[in-house]
């Protein structure tokens, strides 16, 4: 098993460097075969580690009374700062970084398989840089599986500034488009940010605590067995303790835990695009699309709800962090939906649609609790991580192969497509059923729990998750009508039809939809909790039917469909009703188009205030006051070397004259002196 | 016998360098010995640090190792006294490496190419002499043997203003020189009771003999002094017209390895002999620091001189050096001497490549290029490994030293420091933003200047120059802990008289 995990980082590792320090020298094709390879072999790999720790029972993967373990596999030291601030490399093993082990490897090698038959134009000559995209690709899978397996806050700190390089890297992609580039600068300078804050709450929390370590913050060894931890709230509360004992436990109204708790999420947030934070994710779209599958669908930005999963005993510790979390996700929820229901480009619906789920499951982990039905958030947060991230992966691909097949991102060029492109049209709305919860699709599943564990906390986020999951059934009900019905397109470039892609390209839709189709099954109640106590006992394949809340699962079944009638009687023909929406509130929809002026606000603040009023002050100051001054110290020099220049003429006549006024002077003042 | 020490050859080698270029008729001769020089000198520190590293696994616990004193002048008790610890060690690879990396960046100096490479080579003699003494009369000698040629490699072969940049460079420097003359006279004359006067570091720190009201005189001026050629906030104006008046190799010299003199300086010197002045008086140039890691991180955003941005960028990453030392514990002190190792590689990396790109297209001006990623991918993908090192993109040696300064520093126990921590970390984004805006400028987006197209890519000696150094930076970057050992434990005897 250990080498295994070795070779489930190393081999993306070594794939990057091969296909990065050589790739130019290969073929396309060479490139993106070995690609896919290095991602297949991590593949099988990764499935086997991690069913294996599902299924296996091994006493160190799970103990007597069915509680999973965590089992660190292997942990060796890369930097040390004192005897117990070491960053460790290692490779940690638990339900979470197992889900994982198996979410990030699929959509990768569906991307990397889509991708050869995506990276190519319609005559199938390769684009340029194809082998440099496969390269990319191999660094993120490196980095996100880093990230997932990190033994402590620092590797995970470490890996996610990686993905954020690579998020960067293939964002900007296409360097030559200026748009392209300002996206990835945005991407990364937004993130970095976010980061500023993740850094300073590991720098508070590791003060305190004097460790890194996650198994130290949230969990306890299993007597008898050499690196299996199980999550216990005893270190948790001694964790807390640690603070309430410290010299300052309260810092402006609230617990440093809290502030520490916060900061830390904050790189979540960032990651993760949140509000306010969430404004590069739509820009990052400018990257290819598989890339947008991958990382800004699927991967990457569910990098902030696993850091809050990872460290979710320590915030259970302070409910106060937790109901931030909640407020941001709902916030966000909330807006991104009414965002996505007034966007043109295809992508960006998708994007803004991606940021609303990921609040969804920000809200479930905030409302998680322990004491309702034994933290059913958590679960469902997890959940519906590992289904969002099939069935969004799904729509980007399929949104990938109209935009290939039309080229370009809006769907106003798109309409009526569905004769022309029947694989993608079926595909296209399985992911739609999915998200919009429909049963039996994955995402009923998932959102149905999710919305349990909000009615269990609070009925005012049950309604306001209730009314965003509408609006997500809406908006994407919206999208597919406008791209597969409305009005009957007729093609403009008369050299092709759209039509179907090639098989490459095919293969992965239909895996992904048919893992939609069926990914709400998996039990995820015996899988993956928050302490690793299976919430229920398996029992046959419909055992998460038989677990369902009916009364909430029928409620948000029914807030599903009407929100589909409404998209079907607005959107399947053409008609005046979305007009007329649009002008029966038209400030709203202005707004909501123009994305609430985040974008204006940042741009104001960055060149307006932080460009204008910081920087070039600065700038003038250096070189004018201070740069100035020393300057000045030379001029004041050099003026008065001229001033007693003429002292030194040569002239006798003048020399006698200093000197006898020099000796009067002399003689004055030893006069006045002596007197 | 002198030469039984292996350190000394550190100084004989460039002597004999200088030498022998004095034979040489042509280039090609002249590149023999240059490269032949460089890469004993490499050769040698490696060995060293190797050899280093055995003594002090059999057990060999002294400060310094390989210590030997030769009488200079005896009515002053001067001695020519070397020795090195892990910090030295550490510096001296650096060193050679950026001579090395900067040899093959010189390929094609023009005009007069022996004299160029004569004063870079006495530069050098300069540096290696001052990270090898531990007397104080000698470590001053060096040290302005390093600032001399300075000027003359600025003001004949250095472009723009040439002339005021090399004097104002020369100038200010010299201007920190006299704090530190007069600082280590202030130093000699206490630095032993009743007449037993040595200029000996080691000496000076056991007899413990200047007393607190002369430290409280002494720490300030020699950690100015210092402080200047470290770039610290308010006497770094000379390195933006210094390093953008300067030829390629000079500035990678300067920037990489002289600019390290300063931070050296100020723990070897100013904190270790006035450890309880630096206790007492460290707040103050905390704040001098702390503001400069920020101002320069914020003036660096609006240049558009390729070499103005890596001054400025030097003025914060450099001004975090010294901060970090003023953190007076180890991790922090740690973090320093491995941001002296990364700033001084991955500085070198950018004016190589600065140097390279301008040979090229004749123009520094960002506004005036872009795109150069189609046209010289090589220069352009080293160009943005260097903007990783930079701005601390884990794997490189920048995220390594940024995160150790920053653990280090919040470790402290009071609100004042952790304060400044965090302002310091704020560099980490303001710095992602210069750096991105270059790249995004100069080496994305459409191709801006028709002319540029018909450029060439690197040549194998610029190529040889750029891999060196990028070998460097990741080898830190993925492999710190072995020379984060080196230079921690050399810490304890500072922090021992520190806590005493």
């Amino acid at each position: 098993m250990e080498t295994i995990s070795i070779l489930i980082l190393a081999i993306p590792l070594l794939m990057f460097l091969l296909l990065g320090l050589t790739g130019m020298k290969m073929s396309h094709r060479t490139a993106g075969v070995l690609g896919c390879l290095g991602m297949g072999t991590v593949l099988v790999l990764s499935y086997y580690t991690a069913l294996s720790y599902f299924f296996s029972g091994c006493p160190q993967f799970v103990d007597e009374a069915g509680q999973r373990l965590q089992v660190v596999l292997w942990n060796s030291t890369w930097m040390q700062f004192t005897e117990t601030l070491v960053i460790k490399l290692g490779f940690l093993l638990d339900p979470i970084s197992a889900l994982m082990l198996i979410v990030i490897p699929t959509i990768s090698f569906m991307v990397h398989l889509y991708s050869m038959g995506y990276m190519r134009d319609h005559h199938g000559v390769y684009e340029h840089g194809f082998q440099r995209f496969y390269a990319f690709l191999s660094l993120f899978s490196f980095s996100m599986l880093g990230l997932v397996v990190a033994t402590n806050i620092f590797q995970m700190y470490i890996f996610w500034e990686l993905v954020g390089a690579s998020s960067y890297l293939l964002i900007g992609f296409y360097y030559t488009k200026p748009s392209a580039v300002s996206a990835s600068k945005k991407a990364f300078i937004v993130t970095r940010f976010a980061d500023l804050g993740f850094l300073i709450g590991i720098l508070v929390l590791s003060y305190f605590t004097g460790i890194f370590d996650f198994m130290s913050l949230t969990s306890a060894p299993v007597e008898g067995m050499d690196g299996v931890y199980h999550v216990s709230e005893q270190t948790a509360l001694g964790i807390r303790s640690i603070f309430e004992n410290s010299a300052v436990p309260v810092f402006m109204g609230a617990s440093v835990l809290t502030w520490a708790l916060v900061l830390i999420f904050m790189g979540g947030m960032g990651k993760s695009a949140m509000l306010p934070l969430h404004i590069w994710l739509p820009d990052a779209m400018e990257g290819p699309t598989p890339v947008s599958a991958l990382i800004h669908a699927a991967t990457m930005v569910v990098a902030g709800v696993y850091l809050v999963a990872r460290l979710f005993p320590l915030y259970l510790m302070e409910t106060a962090a937790l109901d931030f979390i909640v407020v941001v996700g709902a916030l966000t929820a909330l807006y991104a939906a009414m965002v996505a229901c007034t966007q043109v480009d295809i992508k960006r619906v998708l994007a803004f649609s991606t940021i609303s789920q990921i609040a969804f499951m920000m809200v479930s982990l905030g409302v998680a609790r322990p004491e309702v039905h034994h933290g059913v958030g958590y679960m469902a947060g997890m959940f519906h991580l590992f289904t969002h991230a099939m069935f969004k992966a799904l729509l980007f691909l399929c949104a990938g192969a109209l935009i290939h097949a039309i080229g370009s991102n809006d769907y106003t060029a798109m309409h009526g497509l569905r004769k022309y492109m029947p694989v993608t049209h079926v595909t296209f709305l399985i992911g739609c059923l999915a998200i919009a919860g429909i049963i039996p699709f994955a995402g009923f599943f998932s959102k149905d729990e999710i919305l349990t564990a909000c009615f269990g906390n609070s009925i005012v986020w049950y309604v306001w998750m209730s009314f965003v999951a509408g609006l997500t059934a809406f908006y994407m009900f919206r999208l597919y009508y406008l791209i597969f019905w409305w009005k009957e397109h007729k093609v403009a470039d008369a050299h092709h039809t759209p039509h179907d892609q090639p098989w490459t390209m095919t293969l992965p839709l239909v895996i992904l939809a048919v893992v939609s189709c069926v990914a709400g099954f998996v039990p995820f109640g015996t899988l993956v909790t928050w302490n690793g106590e299976p919430m229920f006992a398996y029992d046959g394949v419909f055992t998460n039917f038989q677990h369902l809340d009916w009364s909430v699962a029928s409620i948000s079944l029914l807030v599903a469909i009407v929100a589909i009638a409404i998209a079907t009687a607005m959107y399947k023909k053409e008609n005046p009703l979305p007009a007329e929406m649009r002008q029966a509130m038209p400030r709203l929809w202005n707004w909501a188009y123009h994305r609430f002026y985040w974008d204006e606000l940042y741009m104001w603040v960055t060149h307006r205030v932080i460009f204008d009023k910081i920087c070039r002050p600065i700038a003038w100051f250096d070189r004018h006051i201070i740069d100035g001054t020393m300057d000045g110290f030379a001029r004041v020099t050099q003026w008065a070397s001229v001033a007693i220049r003429p002292l030194q003429s040569g002239h006798v006549q003048m020399y006698v004259w200093y000197y006898l006024i020099g000796a009067l002077l002399l003689g004055a003042v030893t006069w006045v002196c002596l007197l | 016998m002198i030469f039984s020490n292996i350190l000394i050859y550190f100084v004989v080698i460039p002597l004999l360098m200088l030498g022998l270029l004095f034979l040489c008729r042509n280039m090609k001769q002249i590149r023999t010995v240059a490269v032949i020089g460089s890469t004993a000198l490499l050769a040698l520190s490696v060995y060293l640090i190797v050899d280093f590293l055995e003594l002090r696994a059999a057990g060999n616990t002294d400060i310094m190792l390989y210590q030997a004193s030769w009488m200079w002048f005896e009515p002053l008790n001067i001695h020519l006294a070397v020795g090195v610890d892990g910090i030295s060690v550490a510096m001296i690879l650096l060193s050679s490496i950026i001579v090395f990396a900067g040899t093959f960046a010189s390929w094609k100096i023009t005009p007069l190419p022996k004299d160029f490479f004569l004063w870079l080579i006495l530069l050098s003699t300069g540096v290696f002499g001052f990270f090898i003494s531990i007397d104080l009369f000698t470590m001053f000698m060096f040290y302005e043997v390093a600032l001399i040629p300075m000027y003359l490699l600025i003001g004949l072969w250095g472009t723009g203003r040439k002339e005021y940049s090399a004097m104002k460079l020369t100038l200010m420097l010299m201007g920190g020189s006299a704090f530190l003359m007069l600082g280590i006279l202030g130093i000699y004359y206490h630095s032993g009771p009743d007449g037993h006067l040595t200029m000996n570091i080691l000496e000076i720190s056991a007899n413990n003999n200047i007393s607190h009201g002369w430290q409280y005189f002494l720490f300030p001026i020699t950690f100015v002094g210092f402080g200047v050629l470290g770039a610290m906030f308010p006497f770094h104006t000379w390195s933006p017209d210094g390093h953008a008046s300067a030829p390629t190799a000079v500035s990678m010299l300067h920037a990489g390895v002289l600019m390290k003199l300063g931070g050296y300086g100020c723990f070897r010197v100013a904190i270790f002999l006035m450890p309880f002045a630096a206790n007492e008086l460290a707040w103050i140039f905390l704040i001098l620091t702390g503001v400069s890691v920020v101002y320069g991180a914020f003036s660096a955003c609006v240049q558009t001189d390729l070499k103005y941005i890596n001054a400025y960028s030097s003025v914060s990453h450099c001004g975090l050096v010294l901060f970090a030392i003023l953190m007076l514990n180890t991790t922090a002190m740690t973090g320093a001497v491995l941001q002296m190792l990364s700033h001084g590689l991955m500085t070198a990396l950018f004016f190589a490549l600065i140097g390279m790109i301008y040979g090229r297209t004749h123009t520094r001006d960002i506004r005036l290029m872009g795109g150069l990623m189609k046209i010289m991918p090589f220069l352009a993908v080293c160009y943005v490994i260097a903007g990783m090192a930079s701005l601390g993109l884990p794997g490189l040696s920048g995220f390594v030293a940024e995160m150790t300064i920053f653990v280090g520093s919040f470790q402290n126990d009071d609100m004042f420091h952790r304060v400044f921590t965090i302002i310091a970390c704020c560099s980490i984004v303001i710095t992602a933003v210069y750096i991105l805006r270059v790249v995004g400028k100069l080496l994305f987006g459409p191709v801006q200047d028709k002319h540029h197209l018909e450029l060439t890519d690197a040549t194998w000696w610029e190529r040889l120059s750029a891999v060196t150094l990028i070998v460097c930076v990741a080898g830190i970057g993925c492999f710190p802990n072995w020379i984060n050992e080196i230079i921690r434990e050399s810490f304890m005897p500072i922090i021992e008289v520190l806590t005493k």
